[in-house]
């Protein structure tokens, strides 16, 4: 087991190597002078830009660009963006403002998305299970920011049960319905899921063994069949955290959440190649870290697999 | 600038003077605020700062609207635009290129430190050195001296025309006569600095000192990205002083999220709706809570000379055949609900020594019968290549472009029965770069908002050869010309009318079609009254107040 969990993390290297190498290329292939947008719609003098130019090595090539940025993230120093702030500051601001909201997104859409799931599975075919069914169908296809802007005008300015926005402070309340608009989609996901599987492992073997052994149905659906119905469940919630933390752009944008989604948004636009690579990097890292959580999850969920 | 002319001095003292006296009445919004709740603390809407909060290098919008309040420059402008004396006591000059500039006794900054000459002459000649690579670096270029300090790589840290004679006087030389030069001494750029700024800009920029009506509520008042709190500086005794407790910038990331705060009351003012609502904010805010107010900005095309189809006596005429081809009228009806107002020359009506009826300026009206006769004209000198098809370009990242570049591009073709497509860039920098380098295979749209109100500044900047926002590369020596001869008059009102004359030949060549001219679209909240917007389309914020 540590053996494996070794393997892992040594194979994060390559990641870390492969993956801001191309994210630097990609950054610095993107059309367009980074210091046009440093100096606006009216511009610059050739001296100013000049010294721009030199002091976030623009005038570098490729290559030495990365390398400079490679060396500066093994000596703990993530450089500045364009505005002269720090970028390790920037990503210690906004992580755990997005963090808490894909968490609580993640909780949201486990928690009810695996409830509903298991009791249409075992109403299969009922009412429960069809209204369920087409609700979840609706939820997928309507586009995100539709279902943003709609909760946010309901909830936020006529209910006014909550802000429209989000302060600065990202309480726990007032990222609920945030949370809940990123998690909705996933919830559909997690729930249609969860549904198949229990449908599938109610009707195996050990199900009925164990019903006639004599236990008792709490038991029965808790440990035999829910239990053995979360592996496909477990990795995609394991990929979602991942994805919410990226992916969080349009529902940070439309909340004014001030987080990973937005930053990344502006940093892109600006061409500011270092701020994208630290922060998508340190995305790549917890989504290798969320898998290796799921897989080692999978020996507990099913007994059948074993790491060594 | 309505003042009678003395003769010698210059007229833009005696306006500073005027304006000074003219306070009492003039100032009607302070006046007013007496009426309010002078407790409340203001939420408005704001963008982060792209840089730190230093005046010399901050040339956009978001740390412009917060510099503004920190600082107080020579002189300010009041909402149409006039100038009044802030720190100075009077600026003197016999011949508009050496000015005399005396400063108010016992203003300080809100850390206590004075405001001397030396406040102002270091910052400049800070802001204007190369070294130092700051972003509004052009601002000084009237200043004699200017071209050794900027030069790329220079270590020259001074400019000669800068001269403190006492700790209240200091004299400037400008490279040539500029009668408007002091109209621009109320733009950012020209702030006065402490001491401690200029040695550590850095740290300064995170927690700027002022001189101005707001100062920040403490270390850290700015919350990068999430909000910026000012509140008023006591030691500030002037034109703009705070009439309310206070105004917290809440920084949005688009307009569209800060519209829902405003109608919900979490926000008190916005000062751009989004284009999405700009069909409906009448309505959700009533007529006593929005606001259209026309304010200096501008939207044009510009067509590069070097495209071969619109150089020379050929493309001169097709240029004016494109522009009579554009339906002003019907597009700022119906796409912006009357909120652009159609132009009529290169510049915007609230500034001094505008003229709607320049002669010319029935090019830019809406004639397709004559559109045609030109574009035949032309045809007659050099077949247009049709393989090179006119494209307008623009940003899709800022600003709601899309839709107007359309129905321009839709006027194209049914009127000239040209081919014509909109070309958006992903973001803006890709488009500057491809204008600033003249890599360009089409028209642009070009915007420009001005820096101080003065027509020279939507001039110069962009139609002078060699020009910084020259995108068109016009290169018209009698222009250039002229525009001199207009700064050097010898006051503002004379120098309007040599550059109104410089205009005629814009509307000739038409290096850029005007479309239309901005106005500021805004609203407020049910908890505050008193809200007026400036000649720049920024709200007078320390005129605010609760209800």
């Amino acid at each position: 087991m540590a053996g494996y969990v070794l393997r892992r993390f040594l194979q994060l290297i390559p990641v870390f190597l492969g993956a801001t190498l191309l994210l630097y290329f990609l950054v610095f292939s993107l059309p367009g002078d980074a210091t046009a947008a440093i100096c606006g719609e009216k511009g610059c003098t050739p001296a100013v830009e000049a010294s721009l130019r030199a002091q976030y090595n623009l005038d570098e090539p490729f290559w030495v660009q990365y390398f400079l940025y490679l060396k500066g993230v093994l000596t703990f120093d993530l450089g500045v963006n364009f505005a002269g702030r720090e970028i390790a500051t920037i990503i210690a601001e906004v992580f755990p403002t997005t963090a808490k909201l894909a968490v609580m997104a993640l909780v949201f859409e486990a928690v009810f998305g695996i409830v509903f799931g298991l009791f249409a599975g075992l109403r299969k075919g009922k009412f429960f299970d069809s209204t369920v069914l087409v609700v979840s169908l609706v939820v997928i296809s309507v586009p995100i920011f539709v279902l943003g802007f709609l909760m946010q005008f309901v909830f936020g300015v006529k209910l006014a049960w909550t802000n429209p926005t989000v302060s600065g402070d990202a309480g726990f309340t007032e990222l609920l319905l945030p949370a809940i608009v990123l998690g909705l989609v996933s919830f559909a996901y997690v729930l249609r899921l969860t549904r198949t599987s229990v449908i599938e492992n109610a009707n195996a073997d050990y199900v009925r063994t164990a019903t006639a052994k004599g236990l008792s149905r709490p038991r029965v659906v808790s440990v035999h069949i829910l239990r053995n119905s979360m592996i496909p469940v477990a990795t995609f919630l394991g990929a979602d955290l991942g994805a919410l933390m990226g992916g969080a752009i349009v529902t940070e944008g439309i909340f004014n959440v001030n987080g990973v989604g937005n930053t990344l948004y502006r940093a892109v636009q600006n061409g500011e190649a270092p701020v994208v690579v630290s922060i998508v990097t340190v995305l790549i890292l917890i989504f290798c870290l969320a898998n290796l959580l799921v897989d080692l999850l999978y020996a507990w969920l099913d007994p059948r697999i074993r790491y060594a | 600038m309505r003042s009678p002319r003395t003769p010698k001095l210059l007229s833009v003292a005696a306006v500073a003077l005027l304006a000074l006296t003219a306070c009492g009445g003039g100032d009607n919004s302070a006046d007013a605020g007496a009426e309010g709740d002078t407790g409340r603390v203001i939420i408005a809407d704001g963008s982060e700062p792209a840089q730190p909060l230093i005046p010399t290098n901050t040339n956009e919008v978001g740390g412009g609207a917060v510099l503004d309040l920190l600082f107080a420059g020579l002189i300010s402008y009041d909402a149409d635009g006039t100038p009044q004396n802030e720190m100075a006591d009077s600026i003197d000059t016999e011949d508009a290129q050496n000015y005399t500039i005396k400063l108010k006794e016992g203003k300080t900054f809100s850390n206590g430190d004075p405001v001397t000459a030396s406040s102002f002459v270091d910052a400049w000649n800070f802001g204007a050195a190369a070294k130092n690579a700051q972003l509004g670096n052009t601002f000084f270029e009237s200043i004699e001296g200017y071209e050794e300090a900027s030069a790329e790589g220079s270590t020259v840290e001074t400019m000669s025309g800068l001269k403190v004679v006492d700790d209240t006087t200091f004299t400037v030389t400008l490279s040539q006569p500029e009668s408007d030069w002091p109209l621009r001494l109320g733009y950012s750029a020209f702030y006065p600095m402490t001491a401690a700024a200029l040695a550590d800009p850095a740290t300064y920029g995170e927690n700027p000192v002022g001189n101005g009506p707001y100062k920040f509520a403490g270390e850290g008042a700015w919350q990068h990205n999430q909000q910026i709190e000012l509140v008023p500086n006591e030691s500030y005794d002037g034109p703009q002083k705070a009439q309310n407790a206070g105004v917290t910038f809440k920084i949005y990331q688009n307009d569209t999220t800060a519209y829902q705060d405003l109608i919900s009351d979490n926000l008190d003012i916005l000062k751009t709706i989004p284009t999405s609502d700009v069909k409906n904010f009448k309505n959700d805010l009533g007529e006593e809570r929005s606001i259209e107010s026309p304010y200096a900005g501008n939207q044009t095309i510009a067509i590069p000379y070097y495209l071969e189809n619109w150089s020379g006596e050929a493309g001169k005429l097709r240029r004016q055949a494109l522009s009579m081809s554009i339906d002003r009228e019907e597009i700022t009806r119906v796409i912006f609900s009357n909120g652009r107002t159609p132009a009529q020359d290169f510049t915007a009506p609230v500034l001094e020594g505008f003229d709607e009826d320049l002669p010319g300026s029935e090019n830019l009206e809406f004639n397709p019968d004559e559109a045609k006769k030109l574009w035949a004209e032309a045809e007659e000198i050099s077949p247009y290549n049709e393989a090179e098809p006119l494209t307008i370009a623009y940003n899709a990242d800022k600003g709601d472009h899309k839709t107007w570049v359309e129905a321009v591009i839709n006027g194209l073709k049914n009127n000239l029965g040209i081919e014509a497509t909109g070309k958006p860039y992903a973001t803006f920098k890709e488009a500057r770069t491809e204008a600033t380098g003249g890599a360009l295979t089409g028209a642009i749209r070009s915007g420009w908002q001005a820096d101080y109100p003065s027509l020279y500044n939507f001039l110069g900047p962009i139609y002078t050869e060699g020009a910084g926002s020259n995108d068109a590369r016009y290169d018209n020596p009698e222009f250039d010309e002229l525009l001199s001869t207009g700064l050097a008059a010898s006051s503002v009102e004379e120098g309007s009318e040599i550059m109104n004359q410089a205009q005629e030949m814009l509307l000739e060549d038409l290096p850029a079609i005007p479309l239309w001219y901005q106005v500021a679209q805004g609203g407020w909240s049910t908890n505050v009254t008193n809200v007026e917007f400036g000649w720049n389309g920024v709200p007078l914020y320390h005129a605010i107040t609760g209800k």
